[in-house]
């Protein structure tokens, strides 16, 4: 027991700090993805018909294969394949990799989301509007966008919630999140080895920021719970 | 002068022809009913009126004005459009209410859009919009919803809906106002207060285009009526012509269905 109140320290320290690098790659995938995955699903509505018909063919497979598998080639292939390294070395470069294959494969899954949302407002709606005299942007700023953003808000809550788990795939590639933090005092690191203990801690992690991030989103739904 | 006049109206979606060759005009103040069965090109006629479909071919004219020529190739820019709408009104069948506004949100808000494009909007801020707020205020006291202005539309009965969807129309003051089917949608102890409200209307000589399942209310309150089938206007005329001894055989087969009711 003395030993553990010793250890303690050290391991929240790194705990601490695997999750603070856990934390920057959520938040980089989030500013990253948003926008990215309404471009995306703009895309695959698009009337022209090879751009829509591309756009789909990508969100098939990025959806369709392991983040893991993306994860390796994104970090790999540069450097293995084309002799173009171009991640660079150490942890600022496994940030990079993994922040970009994060942002990909999360771009295609909120696109399908916003698709969702966006394609869910009835026609009525932009009819009534146009029937009114309304221009166009009237109708998708002051009519259409908060029913999106209504449908949208609960399947977002989901993926948002696995990313924060997802996050911890990075470790494929040795990023330094907070799971390879607590691995680390498995197989030696600051004077400590053989325990498992910091795993379990991880987990706690994740359970608060998780439940942070329910929190949040459950009070926008509500906020939007006004209208049907 | 005829306030409308629809000549040589044609539509097709894709192979099949919809509106072939639809002609007729009808007065300030009338109420024109159209009639006939689902897939007759009723609906597709009024959306034609109202710019939601682009006609193949003919011409519309309000007050002599062309709003619409199947010739003129500049037709079809979305500002041009969005004026010449102005004109019509439409009352949906499925009422499309904004369900993030009040009610009286849902009948201001077109209108607070529009006003913001007056020259002089930013100086008169304030006045146009208490201005506005109280036509819609009135109109939906016209309607029988003084106390639900501040309700949105989920908390609304069918019926309440519809009917603050005629006050937002008439907030914009259409010369002619168009009726999809406006009671299609509800429960029949609800029809009864919708079909009141444009009594009323007709009564005041707001000028309608209706289109209807609902014979006994369309012979009771139109000036004119017309049979539609396979897109074509069979039969035109008044109500008792019409519905009271039609002498085409397709509408009294069609008028036969309704005669149980």
């Amino acid at each position: 027991m003395e030993l553990f109140w010793e250890q303690l320290p050290v391991v929240l320290n790194a705990l601490n700090s695997g999750f603070i690098q856990t934390l920057k790659l959520f938040f980089v995938t989030l500013i990253g993805a948003l926008p990215l995955g309404l471009l995306i699903a703009f895309g695959s509505m698009s009337r022209f018909k090879p751009l829509s018909w591309l756009t789909r063919f990508i969100v098939w497979i990025i959806r369709g294969t392991p983040l893991m598998i993306q994860l390796l080639i994104v970090y790999y292939f540069p450097g293995l394949v084309l002799d173009n390294p171009i991640w660079g070395g150490g942890e600022a470069g496994r940030f990079l990799a993994a922040s970009v294959a994060f942002i990909i494969n999360y771009a295609c899954y909120f696109s399908e989301i916003y698709r969702g949302g966006i394609q869910g407002v009835p026609v009525g709606q932009e009819e009534a509007g146009l029937v009114l005299g309304m221009k166009k942007s009237q109708i998708f700023f002051k009519v259409k966008l908060i029913q999106m953003v209504k449908r949208i808000v609960p399947p977002m809550s989901n993926e948002i919630i696995t990313l924060v788990k997802d996050t911890s795939l990075s470790r494929i590639i040795a990023f330094q999140e907070i799971i390879f933090a607590g691995q680390s005092f498995m197989t030696g690191s600051r004077g400590i080895r053989g325990v498992i203990w910091p795993l379990f801690f991880t987990a706690f992690y994740y359970l608060i920021w998780n439940g942070a991030v329910t929190l949040l989103l459950g009070k926008l739904e509500k906020k939007l719970d006004y209208f049907r | 002068m005829a306030i409308l006049e629809a000549e040589h109206i044609r539509k097709s979606f894709g192979r099949t022809e919809v509106l072939k060759d639809i002609s007729f005009s009808m007065e300030k103040g009338q109420a024109l009913s159209i009639i006939g069965s689902s897939g007759s090109g009723k609906t597709t006629l009024l959306r034609c009126l109202n710019f939601l479909e682009r006609p193949d071919g003919g011409q519309i004219r309000v007050n002599g004005e062309v709003l619409f020529d199947g010739a003129d190739k500049n037709y079809g820019k979305e500002k041009l459009i969005r004026k010449k709408r102005l004109h019509f009104g439409l009352v949906f069948q499925s009422f499309n209410l904004f369900p993030q506004y009040t009610a009286l949100e849902n009948v201001t808000l077109a209108r607070e859009l529009l006003a913001r494009e007056l020259p002089d909007y930013k100086k008169r801020k304030r006045e146009l919009r208490e201005e506005i707020r109280a036509q819609g205020e009135e109109l939906l006291k016209q309607m029988g919803l003084a106390d639900r202005m501040e309700n949105y539309p989920h908390q609304l009965s069918g019926g309440q809906c519809q009917r603050v969807a005629i006050a937002r129309t008439l907030a914009l003051e259409p010369d002619i106002l168009c009726f999809d089917e406006p009671t299609s949608a509800l429960d029949p102890e609800l029809t009864g207060e919708v079909l009141r409200v444009m009594r009323e209307l007709a009564q005041r000589d707001m000028t309608m285009i209706i289109v209807t399942h609902e014979m006994a209310f369309a012979r009771d309150v139109s000036d004119q009526v017309i049979f539609m089938d396979e897109g074509c206007i069979v039969e035109q005329g008044t109500p008792d012509q019409v519905i009271g001894s039609p002498r085409e055989e397709r509408t009294r087969q069609f008028l036969s269905r309704f005669s149980g009711q």
